[in-house]
C-alpha cells in the first residue's frame, strides 16, 4: 500500500495514546502517518465521543502482524486496517472474527468490497497519468495509450509488481475491462513484451512513482491516484484520467480473539455510516467505500471530481479482483520477476 | 645457572598464562555480545529456513530458489559485485598511489575528497546520483548543451546507473586499505631496484606492486562482500530491473510475509559470502592481509 512508508512516523503517535480511564477502550491499528491522522479526525475521535469509549491507536505494517498476534494467542488489537487482499488472506486463514450483520451495516458498500469477515472502508485507485509537457494536444485516454507508442512516444513506468500490469496489458490488448478476470496470464505477459523496452523504471514504492512523474523522468505512468494528485497540487506538469482506473480498497477487520470485539463492531459500524465515510475526504485524498456518503452533502461536487469512488469516476472503472490475486500472487510474481530481469 | 633459567622460564610461562586469562576476561563482554547479536540470530535464521508455517521440517524454501526469477537475481548480484569490485580496483589503486606520493597538503585534500562522501549518508549519495544521471539530470543536460549527444542517454534506472552509484560508494573501502599498505612500503626497496638498473616500470611491477598486494586484497574482500548484500543503491538506481539478492529477501517478507523463504535466501547469501572468503583465503592468504597472523 502507498501508506506503509509512513508507519515509522506513526509509531510516535501510538505512544501518545490516551491512558485508559474507567470507560471502555478499544485498540485500533492502521497504517500510520498522514493516513491514520485523517482516520483519527474523520472517524476515531467522533466514534470515541459518540460511543463514550477510548480509542487507543497502534500501527500495522501488514498481515504478518495479525497472523503473529492470533498465532501467539496474545491479540491486542480490536480493529485492524489492511488492504483488501490482506483481508481476504486473513479470512481464508481463519484469523478473523465474523462480523455481526445486525451491528455492522454495509449496504452502501459494493459487493466486491466486503465479506462476512471484513468490509472496505476507503477507496483509492491506480490511474493513468502523464507529463503535460510531453503530451500537450492529445491526451491519453486509457491503458491502450500506455501501449500506443506511435501516438504517445516516450518513457513509461509501471509498478514493480504484476498487479495492475497484467490488467493494463489485457485492456490494451482489447479485453473488455469488465471481463478481465480470471486474467489470461500468458496473453498479458505476451503483450507486456511490447511495453518492456519503453519502461524507464518499474517503480518499487509510491514515493518513487511520485518522484518519477514529478521530475519529468517518464512521460506516462500507472500509479496510485493520491500520489499523482499530490505532485499536481505542488505544481508538477502532470495530469491523470480516472477512465479505466483500477479500483482498490483498504478494509476493516477484527483479529480472531480480539479482547473487545463487540465494542469494535460498534465502532466499525459508526465509522461505516455515510456521515462518517463522507468526512474522510475532508482530510485525505481517498474516497469513501460507502457510496451513500456522496448523498450526505458533505462532499462537494468539486471534491468528488478528485475522488476515485465518486459516482462519475466509478462509471468507467473496474475493481481489482483481490480474490484472484490472493490465489495467484505467488506464481505470477515469480514469473514477473523473471520477466523484468530477462 | 640452568636452574635459574628453568625457574625463570616457569615464571615466564605463568605470567603468560595470567596475561592470556586476563585478556580473555577483557574480551568476554565482546565475545558475549557477538554470541548474542550474531550467532544466536544466525542460528535462528538457519532454523527458520528449514521450517514451514506449521513448524515442520521442510526443504521447500530452498527448492523455490531454483526458479529463474531467483537464479537470475543471484547472477545479477554476482555480476554487479564483480564489476564494481573490478572498477574500484582500477580507480582506487592509482588514487591511493597518488595519495602516497604527493605532498602533505595535497594528501589532506585528497583524503577529504575520499572521506567526505564516506561520511555522507548512503541514501543521500544514492539520490544525488539519481539527480545527476536521470533523463533531465545534470549530466544529460550538460552533454546536450555542449552538443555531444542529441537525445538523453539512459544512465540510470538500469545496471549502468547502479554500477556507477555503487562504485562511488564503495571506493573508500578500496582506497583506505590500499593507502595504508602503500605508506608502509619501504621506499628504499624501490630505490634499490632503481640502483640495480630496473626501469621505473619494472621496479613498480616487481617491487612496489607485490608489496601492496595485501592492501589490494583487503580492499577487494571488503568491497566484494559489501556489494553482495547491497540493497539501497540498486533499489533506487536500478529502475526495478536490477534485482539483487537482498531485494529478493525484502520481497519475500514484504510481498509474501514469508519469513521462511527470506531466511533461506539469507542463509544462501551468508554461505556464498563465507565460501568466497574461504576461497580467497586459500588462493591469496587474505587472512594475513586483513590482519590475521
Amino acid at each position: 500500500m502507498s501508506i506503509k512508508g509512513s508507519v515509522v512516523v506513526a509509531m510516535a503517535v501510538g505512544v501518545l495514546a490516551v491512558p485508559a480511564g474507567a470507560q471502555q477502550s478499544i485498540t485500533v491499528a492502521s497504517w500510520g502517518g498522514a493516513y491514520q491522522d485523517a482516520q483519527r479526525k474523520a472517524w476515531f475521535e467522533p466514534a470515541a465521543k459518540d460511543l463514550g469509549i477510548t480509542i487507543k491507536e497502534d500501527t500495522t505494517s501488514g498481515i504478518a502482524d495479525v497472523r503473529a498476534q492470533v498465532k501467539s494467542g496474545t491479540v491486542t488489537w480490536d480493529l485492524v486496517q489492511q488492504g483488501t487482499n490482506g483481508c481476504i488472506l486473513l479470512e481464508r486463514e481463519g484469523n478473523l472474527e465474523k462480523l455481526d450483520p445486525a451491528v455492522v451495516k454495509t449496504d452502501g458498500v459494493p459487493a466486491d468490497m466486503k465479506s462476512d469477515y471484513w468490509v472496505a472502508n476507503l477507496v483509492y485507485s491506480t490511474v493513468l497519468a502523464w507529463n503535460t509537457k510531453t503530451y500537450k494536444d492529445k491526451k491519453p485516454k486509457g491503458w491502450a495509450d500506455m501501449y500506443n507508442f506511435k501516438d504517445f512516444p516516450g518513457g513509461r513506468s509501471m509498478r514493480r509488481s504484476p498487479m495492475y500490469n497484467l490488467e493494463a496489458a489485457l485492456i490494451a490488448d482489447g479485453v473488455d475491462p469488465q471481463k478481465l478476470y480470471p486474467l489470461d496470464v500468458d496473453r498479458a505477459f505476451k503483450k507486456m513484451r511490447e511495453l518492456k523496452p519503453h519502461i524507464v523504471s518499474w517503480w518499487p514504492s509510491g514515493a518513487a512513482s511520485a518522484q518519477l512523474i514529478n521530475d519529468g523522468e517518464i512521460d506516462m505512468i500507472g500509479l496510485w491516484n493520491g500520489r499523482v494528485q499530490a505532485v499536481m497540487k505542488e505544481g508538477a506538469a502532470a495530469d491523470l484520467t480516472f477512465n479505466q482506473q483500477i479500483i482498490l480498497a483498504d478494509c476493516w477487520a477484527i483479529p480472531k480473539g480480539a479482547p473487545n470485539k463487540a465494542m469494535a463492531m460498534k465502532a466499525m459500524a459508526h465509522m461505516m455510516t455515510p456521515q462518517a465515510q463522507a468526512r474522510l475526504p475532508l482530510y485525505i485524498n481517498y474516497g469513501p467505500a460507502n457510496a451513500k456518503a456522496y448523498d450526505t452533502g458533505t462532499i462537494t461536487p468539486e471534491m468528488a471530481k478528485g475522488l476515485p469512488s465518486s459516482p462519475e469516476n466509478l462509471k468507467n472503472s473496474f475493481t481489482l479482483d483481490v480474490k484472484w490475486w490472493a490465489d495467484n500472487l505467488d506464481a505470477v510474481t515469480k514469473r514477473f520477476d523473471q520477466f523484468i530481469q530477462e | 645457572m640452568s636452574d635459574g633459567a628453568g625457574a625463570n622460564a616457569a615464571a615466564l610461562a605463568r605470567a603468560e598464562r595470567r596475561e592470556a586469562q586476563g585478556l580473555f576476561l577483557l574480551c568476554s563482554p565482546a565475545v558475549l555480545l557477538i554470541a548474542f547479536v550474531i550467532f544466536l540470530p544466525i542460528g535462528w535464521l538457519f532454523t527458520l529456513s528449514f521450517t514451514d508455517e506449521q513448524g515442520a521440517f521442510t526443504l521447500g524454501h530452498y527448492a523455490r530458489m531454483l526458479h529463474p526469477a531467483y537464479t537470475r537475481s543471484f547472477q545479477t548480484t554476482l555480476e554487479l559485485s564483480f564489476l564494481v569490485t573490478g572498477i574500484c580496483c582500477l580507480l582506487g589503486y592509482p588514487l591511493a598511489y597518488l595519495m602516497s606520493q604527493v605532498s602533505k597538503g595535497w594528501r589532506a585534500v585528497i583524503f577529504v575528497c575520499v572521506l567526505f562522501p564516506f561520511w555522507t549518508s548512503l541514501l543521500v549519495r544514492t539520490y544525488a546520483w539519481l539527480v545527476l544521471l536521470q533523463r533531465r539530470g545534470m549530466v544529460n543536460t550538460w552533454l546536450q548543451d555542449v552538443g555531444l549527444i542529441d537525445a538523453p542517454l539512459r544512465l540510470v534506472h538500469n545496471f549502468t546507473g547502479t554500477a556507477i552509484g555503487m562504485t562511488q560508494i564503495m571506493l573508500p573501502f578500496m582506497v583506505l586499505p590500499l593507502y595504508a599498505a602503500m605508506t608502509s612500503v619501504d621506499r628504499d626497496f624501490v630505490k634499490a631496484a632503481a640502483s640495480l638498473g630496473a626501469s621505473p616500470v619494472k621496479s613498480f611491477w616487481q617491487v612496489f606492486f607485490p608489496l601492496t598486494l595485501p592492501g589490494l586484497l583487503a580492499g577487494v574482500v571488503l568491497v566484494f562482500v559489501l556489494c553482495l548484500g547491497f540493497y539501497v543503491t540498486p533499489a533506487v538506481l536500478g529502475g526495478g530491473r536490477v534485482l539483487m539478492w537482498s531485494m529478493s529477501i525484502e520481497r519475500s517478507v514484504a510481498v509474501y510475509s514469508d519469513w521462511g523463504a527470506a531466511s533461506a535466501l539469507g542463509v544462501v547469501l551468508l554461505v556464498v559470502t563465507l565460501g568466497i572468503l574461504w576461497l580467497m583465503n586459500r588462493l591469496f592468504g587474505v587472512g594475513r592481509a586483513i590482519g590475521g597472523r
